[in-house]
C-alpha cells in the first residue's frame, strides 16, 4: 500500500541465474543445497536479474553473490545491512537480498541486523545459521550450544547461544521464518519473504559437514522429521507427528504445551490455529525450546508496516515540495551585506 | 586608549605604522557554559561582518553540555579578531576580556595582553563563585589585576534593572545579561544593533516577551556605554571596513562550508548526494545542515554507528549516488576497513574528517592536526587514497567541490581534513557564483564494454579508473566484493599477477591523480629562498600572518600551504628543495614533516603544538627568526 510500483515481472530459467564462476563451498555443504533453492525461486517470482542484489557481509554463506547472475556486492563483515540500506535508499526499485550468517550477522554485524529490522528496509535477510565459524575453521559462534567443543573453547563453550529469530522479533521484525537447507519448503518459505513489504527474516539452518555436522540431524533428518519439525501454515492448525500431535496454549501459565490428537479432532484436544499476524504467538513459537517441542518452520510472523525508504522518500518529497534546488540562493541566504566597487 | 586597543605589536620593528585607530581588535566574551557566550560571540561577530571589517573568530568551549555553574571546567569562550585589514587568525592574545564570573576570568586572564581591558561582572563575584573558581580573595580587590585595565559593574543588577517591567522570573532575566553585554560591545564599537533586534525578534516569535526582554538588556547595555559617566578605559572605537573586492559577503563556518561544497559537488557531477553520519564532535553539524536541504537531491542518513554510516554510503555510491561520510578521529578509525573496501571495489566516497584532539577520545571540542597519518596510510594493506586539507572556513567549499571531483573522475574514496577549529570558525565569505565551477559530470557504463558483449567492471580509462555501473541496468550484472579480482573482469582471482597487477592499478591510479591537479604555489613570497614554511590545513592563518610579519622585518621567509596532501602536487619536491631552510608547522608531533621527508628527501623540520589550540602568530614568528638568527 505504501511501497513503490512492483517491479515488472521476467521471464527467466534457473539457469539464467548461474554464473560462470565455480562454485568454492566444500562439497556436501548445506549452502549449495540453498543456492539452488535461491534460484529455483527466482524464476517463480519473476525476479528481473538487472534489477536484483545480493548483498553479503564475509564468511561461508557471503560469497553467495558471486554465484548468482544478478548484481552483487560482497562487503565487509557483518555490515551487510548496512550497505544494503545506502543501496535501497539510493535506488528503491532495486530487490535486494541480504545474505549472512550466525557469525556474519547475529555476532560482529548484530547491531546492523537489529538496525535494519526496527527500521524495516524492504529487503530479504537470508541468515544461514550452522552453529560455527566455518571459513575460520571452526571456531564456536554466538548460536553454538553450550558445551561445544571447538578451536577456542577445547573444554566445551560456557556461554548461552543466542537465537536469530527472537532476536529477529525482539528488533521489531515485522516477517520471520525458518526453514533448513535441504527443505523442499524452502522455495516456498523465500517466496514468501520476498512477497513481504519491509524487512523478511529468513533463518536458514545449514549443515557445516566439515565443523558442525549434523547438528540439526534431530529434527532434519527422516527419523526425527515427524516429531521434529512443526510447519506452519497461516489458517492452519499447529499440528505434528502427522496430525497425531499439536501445540495448544496452556492459558494458566500463558506457555505452549504439547497436546495428543485422537482421530484428527484437534479442537477437541484445544490445538490452536497459526495465525501469522499475531506477534504474541509468534514470541512463543520463536522461544519454543526444540527437544521438548518440535521445531517451529515455515512463517512464524507476517504483518507488514510501511517501510523505511518509503517513509524517507515520502520526507524527502514533502520537505522538498515547492522548493527549488537554487544553490546560488542558497550560499546567499542569511544575513549578506555587499561592498560595492566604490568602497573597495 | 594608551596600550588598549593598539594595532598588532610591530612597533618593534622600528617602521611602524601607528595609527590613532587600530587595525584590528580582539575580543574575548568568556563566561559560564550556560551564560551564552557562544551565542553573544556568534552574534557579535555578525555584526562585525555588516560593519565591513574581516574577521577571524575562535570558539572554544567545553565538552560538557551543562558543566556545574561557575566552576572552572565549565567556562565557554569565544574569541574573535577584527580590523580594517586582512585577518586570518582568530588573534594571539586578547585586547579585550569581557568575564562574566570568577572562573571566566581565572581561566582567560593570562591570556589577556598586558594593559588590555578586563569587563567583569562584580555581580557574579561573590563567595561561593570565587570558591569555585579558587580564588580566596576577589581578584578585583586584590591588586592581582594590576597590569591590566578593569572595568567592573555590576551587569546582572543592572541587567535586572532593565528588563524589571517585563516581569521575569529571577533566572529568566538573568539570561538576559549576554545580551547586555553585547550592548556594550556593540556600543564600544560604534555597531548598529537593529540587525541584532530583528534577530532577536525572529529568535523569539513564539514569546515576544523574551525577546521584549532581551533587546531592552541589548539597548541598555549599549546605553551604559553611551552614558555612564566612566572615567578610564571605556572608549568608543570605530574600525573602518577592510578593503574587499566587490561583491556579496555573508559570514561562513567550515561546516556550512562543507555541506554547500558537498551539494555544489553532487550538482557539479550531476549526482543526487546521500550522506551517511553518525553523531560526533566536532563533525555533527555537516549533518545538521545537509539534513536541510532535501530539495537539492540530498538524503542524509544518521546511521545506527560509525561502519554503518560510511557502509550506507558507499552501498549508496553502488547505487549511483555521491555517497559521503563523515566523522572525527575516533570515527574515521571505525570506518577503516570500510575505506579499504571503496578502495578495492573502485567505488566513489568523500570522507569528510574534522579532526579533533586525539589519540582516543581526546579532546572532543578542541583542534588538532593529528590525523594525518590516518588519512594517508591508515588502512590496511596497500590501499591509497587522495587527501586534501582545506586551510579555513571559505575554503572549505572548494575543497569539498575539489573531492567530489576527484571521487567521481577517479572512481575512489577522497578524504576532506578539516578541525575542529575549521568547522566551528566564522569568517566573511564572498559568496562565490556556482556557474563560476566547471562542471564535471557522470557518466555511467550502460552497455557491454568487453568482447562478445561481455561486462568487464575493471577495464580502466585513460585516468586509471574503472566503469561506474548501476545496479538496474540491463545486461551488466556483475559482482565486486573485497576480495583481490581480476583485473579485467573483476572476478575473484588471487593469482600472484593478478594481485601484483590490481596492487599497481591502484597505486598508479592515485598517484596519477597528481597531474590532474594544480602545481604548488608559494602562498606568500618567492620560489627559492632561506625558509619556507610549509603549513596544511587551518595553521593556514597563523603561519600567513607570520611570514607577512617577519618579511616586512626583512626576512627572508616564503609561505607555502599545501591543499593536495596525497597525492602531492608533481613540483612540491622542485620548489622544496629551492629554499636553505624548510620548517613545517602543525598541531601534531611532526606528520606532515615526515610525509615530506619520505617523499622528497629534504631536511624538513618540524615546528610543533599539540595543546589543542591553534598556533598563535608570536610562536610561528619567534620559530622564524629563530631559524634565520
Amino acid at each position: 500500500m505504501n511501497d513503490m510500483t512492483p517491479i515488472a515481472k521476467v521471464q527467466t530459467t534457473l539457469k539464467d541465474w548461474e554464473t560462470d564462476q565455480e562454485v568454492r563451498w566444500c562439497p556436501g555443504c548445506g549452502d549449495y543445497a540453498i543456492l539452488k533453492a535461491v534460484q529455483r525461486t527466482l524464476p517463480e517470482i519473476g525476479a528481473d536479474p538487472a534489477k536484483t542484489v545480493f548483498v553479503s557481509g564475509i564468511g561461508c554463506s557471503s560469497r553467495f553473490p558471486y554465484y548468482v547472475e544478478s548484481y552483487g556486492f560482497h562487503t565487509i563483515h557483518g555490515r551487510a545491512p548496512a550497505f544494503a540500506t545506502g543501496l535501497k535508499l539510493a535506488n528503491p526499485e532495486l530487490d535486494v537480498w541480504l545474505v549472512t550468517g550466525d557469525g556474519d550477522g547475529m555476532s560482529i554485524g548484530g547491531n546492523h541486523t537489529m538496525h535494519v529490522l526496527r527500521r524495516n528496509l524492504n529487503t530479504q535477510i537470508l541468515l544461514f545459521n550452522n552453529e560455527i565459524y566455518g571459513l575460520t575453521k571452526g571456531q564456536y559462534s554466538p548460536t553454538s550450544r553450550p558445551g561445544t567443543v571447538s578451536p577456542t573453547t577445547p573444554l566445551g563453550s560456557v556461554d548461552r547461544p543466542a537465537s536469530p529469530c527472537a532476536f529477529a522479533l525482539g528488533a521489531g521484525g515485522r516477517f520471520i521464518a525458518r526453514a533448513y537447507d535441504v527443505s523442499k519448503e524452502l522455495p516456498s518459505v523465500l517466496k514468501a519473504a520476498h512477497a513481504h513489504q519491509g524487512a523478511a527474516f529468513v533463518e536458514i539452518f545449514q549443515n557445516c559437514i566439515v565443523y558442525n555436522k549434523d547438528v540439526f540431524a534431530d529434527f532434519t533428518e527422516k527419523a526425527g522429521a515427524a516429531m521434529g519439525q512443526l510447519w506452519l501454515k497461516h489458517g492452519e492448525p499447529m499440528l505434528f507427528n502427522k496430525g497425531t500431535k499439536g501445540i495448544a496454549l496452556d492459558t494458566e501459565t500463558l506457555a505452549l504445551k504439547v497436546v495428543d490428537v485422537v482421530d484428527g479432532d484437534w479442537q477437541a484436544a484445544g490445538v490452536r490455529v497459526h495465525d501469522e499476524k499475531n506477534r504474541a504467538l509468534a514470541h512463543l513459537l520463536v522461544e519454543m525450546p526444540f527437544g521438548p517441542f518440535p521445531m517451529a518452520l515455515g512463517v512464524i510472523y507476517d504483518d507488514p508496516r510501511p517501510t523505511f525508504e518509503a517513509a524517507v522518500i515520502e520526507e524527502r518529497t514533502r520537505a522538498a515540495a515547492g522548493k527549488t534546488a537554487n544553490l546560488a540562493k542558497l550560499l546567499s541566504k542569511g544575513q549578506t551585506w555587499t561592498v560595492s566597487a566604490d568602497q573597495a | 586608549m594608551a596600550t588598549v586597543l593598539e594595532s598588532e605589536p610591530e612597533g618593534h620593528t622600528g617602521g611602524s605604522d601607528h595609527s590613532p585607530a587600530p587595525d584590528a581588535v580582539v575580543v574575548r566574551f568568556a563566561g559560564d557554559s550556560g551564560d551564552g557566550m557562544q551565542l553573544t560571540g556568534g552574534q557579535f561577530t555578525l555584526s562585525t561582518a555588516l560593519a565591513g571589517n574581516d574577521l577571524a573568530t575562535f570558539p572554544d568551549f567545553p565538552a560538557e553540555i551543562r558543566a556545574p555553574q561557575g566552576t572552572l571546567f565549565g567556562v565557554s569562550a569565544f574569541q574573535i579578531n577584527f580590523g580594517s585589514t586582512e585577518i586570518d587568525t582568530a588573534g594571539d592574545a586578547p585586547d579585550v576580556l569581557v568575564a562574566m564570573n570568577p572562573a571566566a576570568l581565572k581561566t582567560n586572564v593570562g591570556a589577556l595582553k598586558a594593559g588590555g581591558l578586563i569587563i567583569a561582572d562584580t555581580g557574579e563575584f561573590n563567595k561561593r563563585n570565587l570558591e569555585k573558581a579558587k580564588y580566596d580573595v576577589s581578584p578585583l580587590e586584590d591588586g592581582s589585576l594590576e597590569k591590566w585595565q578593569v572595568l567592573a559593574f555590576d551587569i546582572s543588577a543592572l541587567t535586572l534593572e532593565a528588563v524589571k517591567p517585563f516581569g521575569l522570573g529571577n533566572k529568566e532575566a538573568l539570561r538576559c545579561k549576554n545580551m547586555w553585554t553585547l550592548g556594550l560591545a556593540l556600543w564600544m564599537f560604534d555597531r548598529d544593533r537593529q540587525p541584532l533586534i530583528d534577530w532577536l525578534k525572529g529568535k523569539f516569535a513564539k514569546a515576544p516577551v523574551l525577546a521584549d526582554a532581551n533587546i531592552a538588556a541589548l539597548n541598555a547595555g549599549h546605553a551604559y556605554g553611551e552614558t555612564a559617566e566612566l572615567a578610564g578605559p571605556l572608549k568608543q572605537y570605530h574600525l573602518a571596513p577592510v578593503e574587499s573586492e566587490p561583491g556579496l559577503y555573508r559570514t561562513v563556518t567550515g561546516a556550512e562550508a562543507v555541506s554547500y561544497g558537498l551539494v555544489a559537488g553532487a550538482q557539479l557531477a550531476g549526482l543526487d548526494l546521500f550522506f551517511g553520519g553518525y553523531p560526533i564532535t566536532p563533525a555533527s553539524a555537516i549533518l545538521h545542515n545537509l539534513a536541510r536541504l532535501k530539495e537539492f537531491g540530498v538524503t542524509t542518513f544518521q546511521a545506527e554507528d560509525e561502519i554503518a554510516a560510511i557502509a550506507a554510503a558507499i552501498g549508496a555510491s553502488f547505487g549511483g549516488q555521491l555517497g559521503v561520510t563523515s566523522s572525527s578521529g575516533p570515527g574515521i578509525a571505525l570506518k577503516g576497513e570500510a575505506m579499504g573496501l571503496a578502495i578495492m571495489t573502485e567505488l566513489p566516497l568523500v570522507i569528510v574528517n574534522s579532526q579533533r584532539g586525539g589519540p582516543s577520545t581526546g579532546l572532543p571540542t578542541k583542534t588538532e592536526q593529528s590525523d594525518l597519518y590516518q588519512a594517508v596510510y591508515g588502512r590496511n594493506g596497500d590501499a591509497p587514497m587522495p587527501v586534501i586539507a582545506a586551510r579555513s572556513p571559505s575554503d572549505a567549499f572548494e575543497c569539498a567541490i575539489e573531492a567530489c571531483r576527484l571521487a567521481v573522475q577517479y572512481m575512489t574514496p577522497v578524504m576532506l581534513l578539516t578541525d575542529g577549529y575549521i568547522a566551528n570558525a566564522a569568517e566573511p565569505w564572498k559568496v562565490p557564483d556556482p556557474a563560476g565551477f566547471e562542471p564535471f559530470p557522470v557518466t555511467f557504463l550502460e552497455e557491454p564494454n568487453g568482447p562478445d558483449g561481455k561486462v568487464l567492471p575493471y577495464a580502466r580509462d585513460e585516468k586509471g579508473a574503472r566503469p561506474w555501473i548501476k545496479p538496474g541496468t540491463p545486461g551488466l550484472m556483475h559482482r565486486i566484493g573485497g576480495i583481490e579480482k581480476n583485473p579485467g573482469t573483476g572476478n575473484i582471482d588471487y593469482a600472484p599477477a593478478s594481485h601484483q597487477a590490481m596492487t599497481n592499478a591502484r597505486k598508479d591510479k592515485v598517484d596519477g591523480i597528481a597531474a590532474g591537479i594544480p602545481a604548488q604555489e608559494v602562498t606568500l613570497g618567492e620560489a627559492g629562498g632561506k625558509l619556507a614554511l610549509v603549513g596544511w590545513g587551518s595553521t593556514y592563518g597563523p603561519i600567513h600572518q607570520a611570514v607577512r610579519r617577519a618579511r616586512r622585518k626583512g626576512y627572508d621567509v616564503s609561505h607555502i600551504h599545501v591543499r593536495h596532501v596525497w597525492p602531492l602536487p608533481e613540483n612540491l619536491g622542485e620548489l622544496l628543495k629551492s629554499y636553505d631552510q624548510v620548517l613545517v608547522p602543525e598541531m601534531n608531533t611532526g606528520q606532515f614533516k615526515t610525509v615530506l621527508r619520505d617523499q622528497y628527501l629534504v631536511d624538513a623540520k618540524p615546528l610543533n603544538k599539540t595543546s589543542g589550540q591553534p598556533f598563535t602568530i608570536a610562536e610561528i614568528e619567534a620559530a622564524i627568526a629563530a631559524a634565520l638568527a
